[in-house]
């Protein structure tokens, strides 16, 4: 049974999000292929992917003599469903994508690029 | 990328459900359920394999496609069965029919899989393998949620969870 409890707690910790990432950017991976992006030994990326497991985050599948994860979003859409409904979503979606865009401009400006746009005064 | 491994473009749904296996698969086969949750729509399967599965659309779909200027085709998706084992096992081709670009893609493949898992708990998992079909990969996994193109698969079953559980869907 999937309770919020071990959602939560699964991804309380920084090394099970960052496996969640490399399947968000390649999903159906192997142990070996997770175990050679993190530095971990073998015995740690497994414990963490059982956490993963037991949370429903992460669904195995075989593949011939290969046993693949997967990321699996639907307990996270399910805490999202639960404090975001269908009338404050736009409102939620405007809001990150002005944050996105802000913080899009900061890093140009930190970068120094935004001078290059602005007339420089002699 | 050119020759990527299938499990890269396979994708994995599952949820928990408070009910029993008989009733998610009806929920997932019978029109008068499949029109109430998730993108709403009348599917129609030949539960045998070989046999046709359709969906078409509700009247509140095609509303809303014309609200944002992109009328929606009477039959929404086409199949066809290619295993049923009632209540466990579903196994389908997909193809979306809303658009021509992703109509013309590779016709993808879903399996549905109910086991029991005890107390009155099912365990839903939705297997959807999208070999070459990226524009569908990126509907169903929701990447244009935000352009009104809803959440996809995540959305679709848990809000087939709301149903089941508590008698009312998102838009209920």
């Amino acid at each position: 049974m999937i309770e919020d409890d071990r959602v939560f707690k699964a991804l309380a910790d920084p090394t099970r999000r960052s496996l969640l990432d490399r399947l968000f950017e390649r999903d159906g991976r192997t142990l070996t292929e997770l175990e050679s992006e993190v530095a971990m030994t073998r015995f740690g990326v497994m414990k963490h992917l059982r956490v993963l497991e037991e949370a429903g985050l992460v669904v195995t599948r075989r593949s011939g003599r290969e046993k693949l994860h997967f990321l699996n979003p639907v307990p996270i859409r399910l805490i999202h469903d639960r404090w975001i409904d269908k009338f404050t979503e736009s409102q939620v979606a405007a809001l990150v994508a002005l944050k996105t865009q802000l913080e899009h401009e900061t890093t140009l400006a930190e970068n120094g690029r935004t001078t290059d746009d602005q007339p420089t005064e002699e | 990328m050119t020759n990527p491994p299938k499990s890269e473009t396979t994708q994995v749904y599952r949820i928990y459900i408070r009910a029993e296996a008989q009733a998610i698969w009806d929920a997932l086969t019978q029109p008068e359920w499949t029109a109430r949750y998730g993108y709403t729509g009348y599917a129609a399967y030949d539960l045998r394999p070989g046999g046709t599965y359709t969906v078409r659309a509700t009247e509140a779909f095609k509303a809303a496609g014309e609200a944002n200027g992109r009328p929606v085709p009477d039959v929404v998706i086409a199949g066809e069965v290619i295993e049923a084992d009632p209540p466990h096992r579903l196994v389908t081709t997909f193809r979306m029919l809303m658009d021509p670009e992703i109509a013309a893609e590779p016709v993808t493949r879903i399996t549905h899989e109910i086991k029991e898992r005890g107390n009155g708990m099912c365990e839903l998992t939705l297997t959807h393998e999208l070999d070459g079909a990226d524009r569908l990969a990126a509907i169903v996994r929701g990447d244009f949620e935000d352009f009104g193109a809803g959440g996809g698969h995540a959305f679709t079953i848990s809000d087939l969870k709301s149903l089941l559980e508590t008698g009312q869907s998102f838009n209920e």
